[in-house]
């Protein structure tokens, strides 16, 4: 039993290795070139692809550590703790990139490093929220509490997400963006790109997440043996 | 209506507490008044007459937040130490009656230091403050702020990092009481009407209802091992 | 003489980890109406951690607590009016005085004649004289004193003291001790937990010694003397 799981993780780790290539190749490559005016601005729109999908995730993820920690505080297995806290890691990076591949596409398209538009202030906030989870993880010691507490911010602050967008969106419109903002029509040959990434990078979710809660299980396991040895 | 007494008695407890000692309440007032003085050292170069507007709700409300951070800091460290938080879970009340205990005792607590500061901003930035539409915002921004913040303060006063994981865990949750306190602020500062900074009390009046809500649910969890 | 009713405390097969250690591994115990029960065990053993899951401050990981036949999870709240605690914490605010600390826990409790009521238990704890003093400048004995009053203060049916004369003076001991006497002599439910086998002796109706998260041995009052007691202890303690 176990070592079919074995494989089939490898296989998936496969799967997702082979596919973020070919996104790869889809995004910097394959799909058309946009309609816009500057040779920066035509590669840098490449960007999309990626940056759309790891917003994607990001959210995904956040919403998995809800779901997790709503789980945990019914049912108090550790089990859903060790998702809510996967989700948690792997959306912080995922969040990261979202914010780095913004201000990369920022800098050729519009000049700037960052903007304040509502999409990138809320990922930036979204992406702090992460990080205090993570925080608020590492300040607990006994793993009962630090499973309720994370599963109470985890609901608090995806409980928070929907008002905060809503807020900075209407901040937002209140001081009209000078740059207009992207995207707009997409070709058929660009969404297919588009779609195809959207599926890469949440298999890719999915086998880090996999990876991730196996490696919290052996930490788990390790320290009961440790407790056994010891009592 | 047992339940509502026991939660003003935590209220009165409270009160009476601070009043006999007034180390917290003096230290959010001095510390709001800090902030507004580094504010003005902070924005002076380059911002004079009515420049000076623009930054004025920004900073009002920064002031508010610092001094909102301290108040729920001690509404559950002060509890932590002396170990009586048990006290209180051992009483036969539901225990979301301490979080709204704890929650109605810091507004009134901030709600008193922001009273204070009103006339002091007024001025110190020479702008008007006294304005009752003003008050309201002010009143909601400060019910939405410890909503949210008296459930994380409960969490963190728990924790090793103590003091230093509330703003961090608080600020980016509560941006919304922010943005939408500082443009309402903005807003009638400017001379409009309650009707047309509609929008921001109303996300103020959502968030006040939405977090007592989630805390209701939820605040069994973090008081109970 | 056997009733049929249920009894006061009734703990079966209760569990209690943190993390990975276990402070409990599946403890029986049954406490009836009106007994005194003595609880032995050296550090560790878990006498805390039993103590506080039967007042309820801490939830158990596997089995039941009943108190008068009500489940402790289930019934919430309204059992919390019945239980009353002594433990380490004095539970007691520093900043007010001894009038408001038991007026607040008065309200707390829904008491019909607090005021009557605090000038008694203020009387029986003899701090009748300090009660406008703020509660942090009082010493550990008369701390524990003003404790002992709090915890009476709404006539628990169950009483639970840890460990309670833990660095008390001989003033604040021997009014432990009288206040311990009256419980016993009435008709509460009393879980005692202390080290001085002696001392638990002097009162107890059962006694039970809990080690390693299990109730190693139980027995009545009658007939044990300190030195059986002494050997009990000394037998189940011993390292395995």
């Amino acid at each position: 039993m176990k070592r079919q799981r074995d494989t089939l993780l490898i296989g998936m780790t496969a799967l997702s290795a082979v596919m973020v290539l070919v996104a790869l190749y889809l995004a910097l490559v394959g799909a058309p070139e946009a309609n816009l005016s500057s040779e920066t601005g035509r590669y840098a729109q490449r960007i999309i692809y990626f940056h759309i999908a790891t917003a994607w995730v990001g959210f995904l993820a956040f919403f998995v550590t809800f779901v997790g920690g709503v789980a945990y505080l019914r049912t108090q297995s550790r089990s859903w703790d060790i998702v809510a806290l996967s989700s948690a890691e792997i959306g912080t990076v995922f969040m990261l990139g979202v914010l780095v591949s913004g201000s990369i596409w920022a800098k050729p398209a519009w000049g700037v490093w960052w903007v304040w538009d509502e999409r990138l202030t809320i990922s930036l906030v979204q992406f702090l929220i992460y990080v205090g989870y993570l925080m608020l993880r590492a300040s607990v010691e006994d793993p009962s509490r630090r499973a309720r507490f994370s599963a109470v911010y985890g609901i608090v602050a995806f409980i928070s997400v929907p008002i905060n967008f809503i807020a900075i969106r209407l901040w937002r419109t209140q001081h009209p963006l000078m740059f207009g903002s992207s995207g707009g029509g997409l070709s058929d040959d660009m969404m297919f790109a588009f779609f195809f990434c959207l599926a890469t990078f949440t298999v890719w979710y999915a086998t880090l997440m996999w990876h991730r809660i196996r490696l919290e299980n052996f930490r788990d396991d390790v320290a009961q043996l440790k407790q056994k040895l010891l009592d | 209506m047992g339940y509502l007494r026991k939660v003003l008695a935590i209220v009165w407890k409270d009160i009476v507490a601070e009043l006999r000692t007034k180390e917290m309440f003096s230290a959010m007032f001095v510390f709001a008044v800090l902030v507004i003085v580094v504010f003005n050292f902070a924005f002076d170069l380059r911002v004079t007459g009515d420049r000076v507007r623009e930054v004025a709700p920004g900073a009002l409300w920064v002031a508010f937040t610092f001094a909102g951070i301290l108040g729920l800091n001690r509404a559950f460290v002060a509890e932590r130490d002396s170990g009586c938080l048990e006290g209180l879970l051992l009483a036969p009340v539901d225990h979301t009656a301490i979080y709204f205990g704890k929650m109605i005792s810091t507004v009134l607590f901030m709600l008193v230091v922001e009273a204070l500061m009103l006339p002091v901003f007024t001025a110190f930035f020479g702008v008007n403050l006294f304005d009752l539409g003003l008050v309201l915002i002010i009143v909601l921004g400060t019910l939405g702020f410890a909503g949210v913040g008296t459930i994380l303060s409960a969490m963190t006063a728990q924790t090793r990092a103590r003091e230093v994981l509330l703003p961090i865990l608080l600020l980016p949750v509560a941006a919304p009481v922010l943005i939408a306190a500082v443009k309402a602020t903005s807003g009638i500062l400017d001379g409009q009407t309650m009707a047309e900074v509609a929008l921001w009390w109303q996300l103020l009046l959502a968030f006040d209802v939405l977090f007592p809500a989630v805390a209701f649910m939820t605040f069994d969890f973090i008081v109970k091992e | 003489m056997a009733v049929q009713q249920s009894p006061a405390i009734e703990v079966q097969k209760l569990t209690k980890a943190f993390g990975h250690q276990a402070a409990l591994r599946g403890v029986d115990l049954q406490v009836g109406e009106g007994e005194f029960l003595a609880l032995f065990g050296p550090n560790g053993a878990g006498k805390t951690t039993l103590i506080r899951i039967v007042a309820s401050l801490t939830r158990p990981t596997g089995g039941t607590v009943r108190i008068r036949g009500e489940e402790l999870g289930k019934a919430g709240t309204a059992l919390r009016q019945q239980i009353g605690l002594i433990s380490h914490n004095p539970l007691l605010y520093g900043d007010l005085t001894p009038d408001e600390n038991l007026r607040f826990f008065a309200r707390m409790y829904d008491l019909e004649d607090p005021a009557a009521r605090i000038d008694a238990v203020l009387e029986q704890v003899g701090l009748l004289a300090r009660r406008h003093d703020p509660v942090r400048t009082f010493s550990r004995g008369m701390l524990q004193r003003l404790t002992i009053a709090r915890a009476i203060l709404h006539d628990p049916a169950i009483m639970l003291l840890d460990e309670p004369y833990t660095g008390l003076d001989l003033q604040a001991a021997d009014m432990l001790r009288a206040v311990l006497e009256e419980l016993a002599a009435s008709n509460r439910t009393v879980i005692l937990t202390t080290h001085n086998l002696e001392q638990g002796l002097e009162m107890c109706d059962r006694a039970a010694i809990l080690n390693r998260g299990k109730v190693a041995w139980q027995g009545a009052r009658a007939g044990l003397d300190l030195q059986t007691m002494k050997e009990h202890y000394r037998n189940v303690t011993r390292p395995a």
